[in-house]
């Protein structure tokens, strides 16, 4: 009986360790990686001479580049296991998902297997990104009568 | 110099929000990642966001909330020369770079690489 009751203490205190510890790693990744994106867009903006907004568009997609690669060669699930949300959220989740999806389905063929399944993680973002946009976006209209 | 700073801060804090979600309830990375697609688009609707870049810099572009800020804002803007029906027409206007290298990258990767788990 006492040693149920230590147990169910043990159990009690355990996750929570794990929960600083997994938020703290998350935060400090996530950061990192948009410090990174701040830098690559400076970078840019310095060596190619080109404008901020051009800049932001070259880091997306360098960022997706190198997400896609690592998830290709195999090491960027070790690091989502690591870093967890800090890797997720950013933009390189979305590339993780649909380069793991395509990845896990080559199997199947090029089109039933590829084609079809490419979006099958990312897929959740767009449509809920469309839809909520196009809802935002008419409250918006109606209400502030558009972009100022 | 102080940007890289307040992009860390701000990148981190997104993610360090998504991480006590996925810990403290039952939702996956999934239901996640909409939540915050959502939560950018409408934080776009009185021009938040759009402050929130002007301040952070690249830390704001690089979580998956500006996602749905730049739909938004791809539609809004596209409503000024088509009115409403802009709202759809312009509607992938400001991610197409981000979805069509996703696609392509993961696409050409998927040929060249072979699955290994």
């Amino acid at each position: 009986m006492k040693n149920e009751k230590y147990e169910k203490i043990v159990q009690k205190h355990r996750p929570t360790e794990h929960r600083v510890n997994n938020s703290l790693i998350a935060f400090l990744v996530g950061g990192s990686v948009g410090a990174l994106g701040e830098v690559l867009i400076q970078v840019f903006c310095m060596c190619f001479h080109v404008s901020r907004t051009e800049a932001s568009v070259f880091m997306i997609i360098t960022l997706i580049f190198f997400a896609a690669l690592f998830t290709a060669l195999g090491f960027f699930d070790k690091w989502v296991t690591f870093g967890k949300c800090g890797l997720l959220i950013p933009i390189t989740g979305f590339a993780h998902s649909m380069m793991s999806a395509s990845l896990e389905y080559k199997r199947e063929g090029l089109v039933t297997g590829i084609g079809t399944n490419a979006f099958k993680l990312a897929g959740t973002v767009i449509v809920y990104g469309v839809v909520s946009a196009w809802i935002f976006g008419i409250i918006r209209l109606l209400i502030g009568g558009g972009l100022v | 110099m102080i940007k890289i700073f307040y992009s860390f801060l701000f990148c981190g804090a997104v993610c360090l929000i998504a991480q006590l979600i996925l810990d403290n309830t039952k939702l996956t990375p999934g239901h996640i990642t909409s939540i915050f697609v959502v939560f950018g688009s409408f934080l776009d609707v009185f021009n938040i966001y759009d402050m929130i870049v002007e301040v952070v810099g690249g830390g704001a572009m690089v979580p998956i909330t500006s996602f749905g800020h730049q739909l938004i804002h791809g539609g809004l803007a596209k409503t000024v020369s088509m009115g409403p029906l802009g709202m759809i027409m312009g509607m992938f206007d400001l991610t197409a770079s981000g979805i069509s290298a996703a696609i392509i990258f993961s696409f050409f990767f998927t040929l060249i690489f072979k699955p290994r788990n």
